[in-house]
């Protein structure tokens, strides 16, 4: 999908100078010839020192996750880790109270983030791409909250959300003991109240991403639709959304990673506390909290790897093949 | 921003105006309104001294508007001391991730080793993946790593580096592949020619290819340095001493020992939100034109 969002946007940095042709498989293998044993070298330097400290960071302990999964240890001597097979997930599948509820809440986050906040983003991007004046205006205010870190975010929310000072309490005169609504401490009220927050955030995030796609479209598919006596809604329906498909994907794909990483928010609101538990949130709680329980924790990252890779996967795959054949 | 948008739009392609077109400017700037809203209320709360508002309520007409908060917020945390925390880590740690990936992008955009795709693949997906799968065992990691006389706490874990490095491990992912589909791009006959001459492979990159990318460098520069900026995960966990935390993770704890009414919580927040809104406003361009053109990124 970069490719298709690049060569679409014409003011995209990416967008290469022009008479740029890709080059023939031929011209590199000649060009590998004409390689001094030097140049050899210092191209397996740049290559391999990225690889290696990205792949020792990040996919070393990726596997080292799924490895000590299955495992107990102190964290001290390598030689106190212990094989338990399936006992950690067994624990976690059957006695842990938080576990479910945070799976539960990590689906929940997707299915509000993809309902609300992306066809939100998705109308203002329509309306924002029919050419008119203080669009720009608009589009910062939009997308301000994707600029701002998610902790500043937290904050900022929990000023609205405070019972005894906050916004929302104030004006319904919820703010006096005896009739508080409280929006951060109420389990079943505050996973709602910190995805506003959320959704506040998408929303921005998507327009811009349908934007950018918007931008691809041809205008002559428009003025055909338009030529067919078609109407703004059968125009939208039938010809623009369509023709937006590889922006959908990675709507798609961007909001269930954005769903699985949820965390800086509900940590800086209520630290996960009952209501808002996530599995990010079990998984460092884990770590940072008084019993840290290694192979445990790993067995909870293993849960939240899994469902990552089944979307990953696919989606580079389909990314890759495609541009290679391109 | 102004890439998606349409200032250059010609002027005679505007329709006349027509009562649609008004109610979707109100309905447009209604939405706006409400979704500057917060940080406008945030911004209100922080003005009004807490006197004020703990005698008449948070919703009421002020009688006082300044910035002793944000004085008083800044001073008392020490904010100054967090921001150079932050620099220290951001700096490097967006130098590096651009240096590194380019060089990755280099080798698998310009020379056909079987290679190249699978390494890509391996650079994208890791980039895709929550920080928390991995944290668990990173920690540990760090922990175990003994680094005496290079950082301060004689580890990998509680210092800068151990910050910079997990940085510019985890977003090279995403900035070798935007590189990549960059450099692929340009002219071929660049680099074939220079070869030709006799040109060394670094000379090809550094003087040939990287000044070529410049405005994608720009981009992944500008969204890098944000993003950096605005972890809060990687430090609470990696960091142990509230001293060398960065300044967006710093706010956790300094809420609760400096920042005692919420008129000073608005005000720390506001602060640490600064230098992102002034690299956004200044910016702008690069920042969204880096987002869409990667937009695989979260």
């Amino acid at each position: 999908m970069t490719t298709d969002s690049t060569t679409k946007s014409p003011e995209a940095a990416s967008v290469p100078p022009p008479g740029a042709a890709p080059a023939p498989k031929r011209a590199a293998r000649g060009r590998r010839r004409l390689l001094t044993r030097r140049d050899r070298f210092t191209l397996a330097l740049m290559a391999g020192v990225p690889t290696v400290l990205h792949v020792a960071l990040v996919w070393v302990t990726a596997l080292a996750s799924i490895a000590l999964a299955f495992t107990t240890w102190d964290g001290i001597g390598f030689d106190s880790i212990k094989w338990v097979g399936l006992e950690n997930f067994k624990q976690l599948f059957n006695d842990n109270p938080q576990f479910w509820p945070a799976v539960q809440h990590n689906i929940i986050w997707f299915v509000v983030l993809i309902l609300i906040p992306t066809p939100l983003g998705l109308f203002l991007a329509v309306q924002l791409d029919k050419n008119i004046r203080f669009s720009r205006v608009y589009q910062t205010a939009f997308f301000l909250p994707v600029v701002i870190s998610m902790a500043c975010i937290g904050f900022v929310w929990q000023l609205v959300y405070n019972p005894d000072t906050g916004l929302i309490n104030s004006l319904i005169g919820a703010n006096k003991p005896g009739h508080y609504i409280d929006w951060i401490g109420d389990p079943d009220l505050n996973l709602w109240a910190v995805l506003v927050a959320a959704s506040w955030r998408h929303t921005g995030y998507m327009m811009i991403l349908y934007l950018a796609g918007l931008k691809g479209v041809d205008p002559s598919l428009r003025e055909a639709s338009a030529l067919d006596g078609a109407n703004e809604w059968q125009t939208f329906k039938n010809v623009i959304f369509p023709t937006l498909r590889p922006t959908n994907t990675v709507v798609l794909v961007v909001t269930i990673i954005e769903a699985l990483r949820a965390f800086d928010l509900v940590f800086v609101f209520n630290k996960g506390a009952q209501g808002t538990e996530l599995l990010s949130i079990l998984v460092t709680n884990n770590i940072i909290g008084e019993s840290s329980r290694i192979g445990y924790g790993s067995a909870i990252a293993v849960v939240l790897l899994v469902i990552s890779l089944v979307v990953i996967v696919p989606y580079l795959v389909a990314t890759f093949r495609k541009e290679r054949r391109s | 921003m102004s890439a998606p948008t349409l200032a250059s739009g010609a002027p005679e392609r505007r329709a006349p105006v027509r009562p649609a077109r008004v109610l979707l400017h109100v309905f447009l700037a209604g939405t706006a309104l409400a979704w500057l809203a917060p940080l406008l209320w945030a911004m209100f709360s922080a003005l009004r001294p807490y006197g004020e508002t703990s005698t008449k309520g948070y919703v009421s007409w002020p009688d006082t508007l300044n910035f002793d908060n944000f004085k008083n917020a800044f001073v008392q945390s020490d904010m100054t001391h967090y921001f150079v925390n932050t620099l220290l880590i951001a700096v490097p740690a967006v130098l590096l991730t651009l240096f590194l990936s380019s060089m990755v992008a280099f080798y698998v955009s310009r020379f056909d080793f079987r290679l190249n795709l699978a390494l890509l693949l391996v650079f994208t997906a890791g980039n895709l993946l929550p920080q928390q799968v991995i944290i668990t065992p990173l920690y540990r990691m760090y922990l175990l790593t003994d680094l005496p006389g290079i950082t301060q706490s004689g580890k990998l874990y509680d210092s800068a580096l151990g910050l910079v490095l997990i940085h510019v491990a985890f977003q090279s992912g995403f900035c070798a592949f935007v590189l990549s589909n960059y450099m692929r791009s340009l002219p071929h006959e660049l680099t074939e020619a220079a070869l030709v001459d006799g040109a060394s492979v670094w000379r090809l990159y550094w003087q040939i290819t990287l000044p070529l990318c410049k405005p994608a460098m720009a981009a992944l520069a500008t969204l890098l340095s944000i993003w950096i900026y605005n972890d809060f995960f990687w430090a609470l966990v990696l960091i142990s001493t509230g001293e060398n935390m960065p300044i967006t993770s710093a706010l956790n704890n300094l809420s609760g020992q400096y920042f005692t009414d919420p008129n000073l919580v608005a005000s720390g927040a506001l602060l640490t939100a600064i230098p992102t809104l002034v690299v956004y406003f200044a910016l702008q361009r690069q920042f969204v034109s880096g987002l869409t053109l990667g937009a695989n990124k979260s």
